[in-house]
């Protein structure tokens, strides 16, 4: 299994120098506008946090799968995992907060050592959506993890899966051989105890990250596909797919630039500017906080380590006066959230 | 002078086409539009078509832009390769068969 960046040491496993190069080159020479100079002909800077709706908790860096495009540039060589000290003070938030959705995210969420404990606490909030961003091989990786599905349907709590394409071939190539049979079987799984089959109340949702430097397809065209093929080759079925772009971050950034497809794919990306996007920003409707409890406007943010513009840094502090209303951190890479439709961790925005 | 006749950034510039006519540049534009959105074909089967055509008539613009538009959509490598040879089959078909021309006229004048 390969490593991560960091663990490599590589130069792009430093978050600084990743913003520099976003920074810099063709934007700094005009050749394309930056995204502050872009979202200002529609008078749309400063973007500005608006009520919160969604709380993403990203509980640790540690994954059991090296993806190839992962903006976090998570592996099981990454040590950086929440503490039951920093989720109590995150749940105190969640008991408090209007956010109508918690959603839990990581490197692979299950990996936390208290990753159980914090959903039963989380779970009580009663918070409207509850969503665990599962890799699906984490189900199929140990046996401490087969009960997962039952586990998840006792809390109810929504899944959100990766799965790059319906082939073994393409999903193999971006997030590492075997995943695709793994995948196959955990989403039976998780259909066998209801979750993803139609009118069940047990939400099973896909994402689909394309495989390479090209943007997504239309994602409900995608859908389809994805239903056909799945029902079709393994009897699988699931709720809806969320299209997301890739975020020129972490390892995409570092393929971009090995694969000397960085400058193309940002021309691609303000191409395909859509203003309507910005309205319905994830990172103006989102909070994100890291595994050691610090807050940033989207995950993404997160990885380039761009902290919240507030007096308020820490999920300790949290303040939802003082945050709301914040100018949201921007940079170039936001333009992967205004592409065509749109993207988010909800999928597209536009629709 | 430009070095080549073919510039991939020329691609992007193909609706400037409708600057020197308007009128008929719209009418292609809505025209085609029209004729790749989802009908008895769907989306997906149009671009693996259009892919196969564009590399029929050898031309790079669309060869460029159909294989884009098929990574977008999902298609593989695979399917993409089975339409190019449908279209190179049926491209060196039409070869082939115009020989049966060269035998009816062989047959007839040959003793």
């Amino acid at each position: 299994m390969i490593k991560s960046l960091k663990q490599q040491n590589k130069e792009l496993a430093n978050s600084k120098r990743q913003v520099e190069i976003l920074s810099n080159g063709i934007f700094k020479s005009g050749e394309l506008p930056t995204f502050k100079d872009k979202i200002s002909e529609s008078n749309q800077f400063p973007l500005k946090a608006k009520k919160l709706e969604i709380l993403q908790i990203n509980v640790g860096y540690m994954c059991n799968q090296v993806c190839s495009h992962c903006h976090v540039d998570a592996g099981p060589d990454r040590k950086e995992i929440m503490t039951r000290e920093t989720m109590l003070q995150c749940l105190e938030v969640i008991k408090n907060t209007e956010a109508h959705t918690l959603d839990l995210t990581g490197g692979a969420p299950e990996m936390n050592p208290d990753f159980r404990w914090f959903v039963e606490e989380a779970a009580k909030a009663g918070v409207k959506d509850f969503i665990v961003r599962s890799n699906l091989t984490i189900i199929r990786a140990n046996k401490k993890y087969y009960d997962l599905p039952e586990f998840f349907k006792k809390h109810n709590v929504h899944v959100v899966s990766s799965m790059p394409h319906w082939t073994q071939g393409k999903t193999d190539k971006q997030r590492g051989d075997g995943v695709f049979t793994k995948s196959i079987k955990a989403l039976q799984e998780l259909n066998a105890v209801g979750y993803g089959l139609p009118g069940s109340d047990l939400r099973l949702d896909l994402v689909y990250n394309p495989s390479g430097a090209f943007l997504p397809g239309n994602q409900a065209a995608m859908e389809k596909d994805f239903k056909k093929a799945l029902l079709e080759d393994f009897d699988i079925q699931f709720h809806n797919l969320f299209a997301i772009t890739n975020l020129p971050i972490a390892r995409f950034l570092d393929y971009l630039i090995a694969s000397e497809n960085y400058e193309d794919y940002m021309y691609s990306l303000v191409e395909a500017y859509n203003p309507a996007a910005v309205n319905n920003l994830m990172c103006t409707n989102t909070l994100s906080i890291s595994w050691d409890g610090y807050l940033y406007d989207c995950d993404f943010n997160q990885m380039l380590n761009l902290s919240v513009n507030s007096s308020i840094k820490h999920i300790s502090e949290y303040n939802n006066d003082l945050l709301e209303g914040r100018n949201i951190v921007i940079s170039q890479h936001c333009y992967g959230c205004t592409a065509g439709e749109g993207s988010s961790c909800q999928g597209t925005v536009t629709s | 002078m430009q070095k080549t006749y073919y510039d991939p950034a020329d691609l992007k510039k193909f609706s400037k086409i409708s600057e020197w006519n308007e009128e008929l540049g719209a009418k292609f534009f809505d025209y085609y539009g029209k004729v790749f959105e989802e009908g008895a074909l769907s989306e997906r089967e149009k671009s693996l078509i259009a892919l196969a055509v564009a590399h029929t008539i050898q031309c790079p613009y669309c060869i460029d832009a159909y294989t884009g538009d098929g990574l977008k959509r999902g298609i593989t490598k695979e399917e993409m390769m089975e339409a190019l040879h449908v279209s190179a089959a049926v491209r060196g078909g039409a070869s082939l068969v115009h020989g049966v021309q060269m035998m009816n006229k062989v047959n007839k004048l040959d003793m």
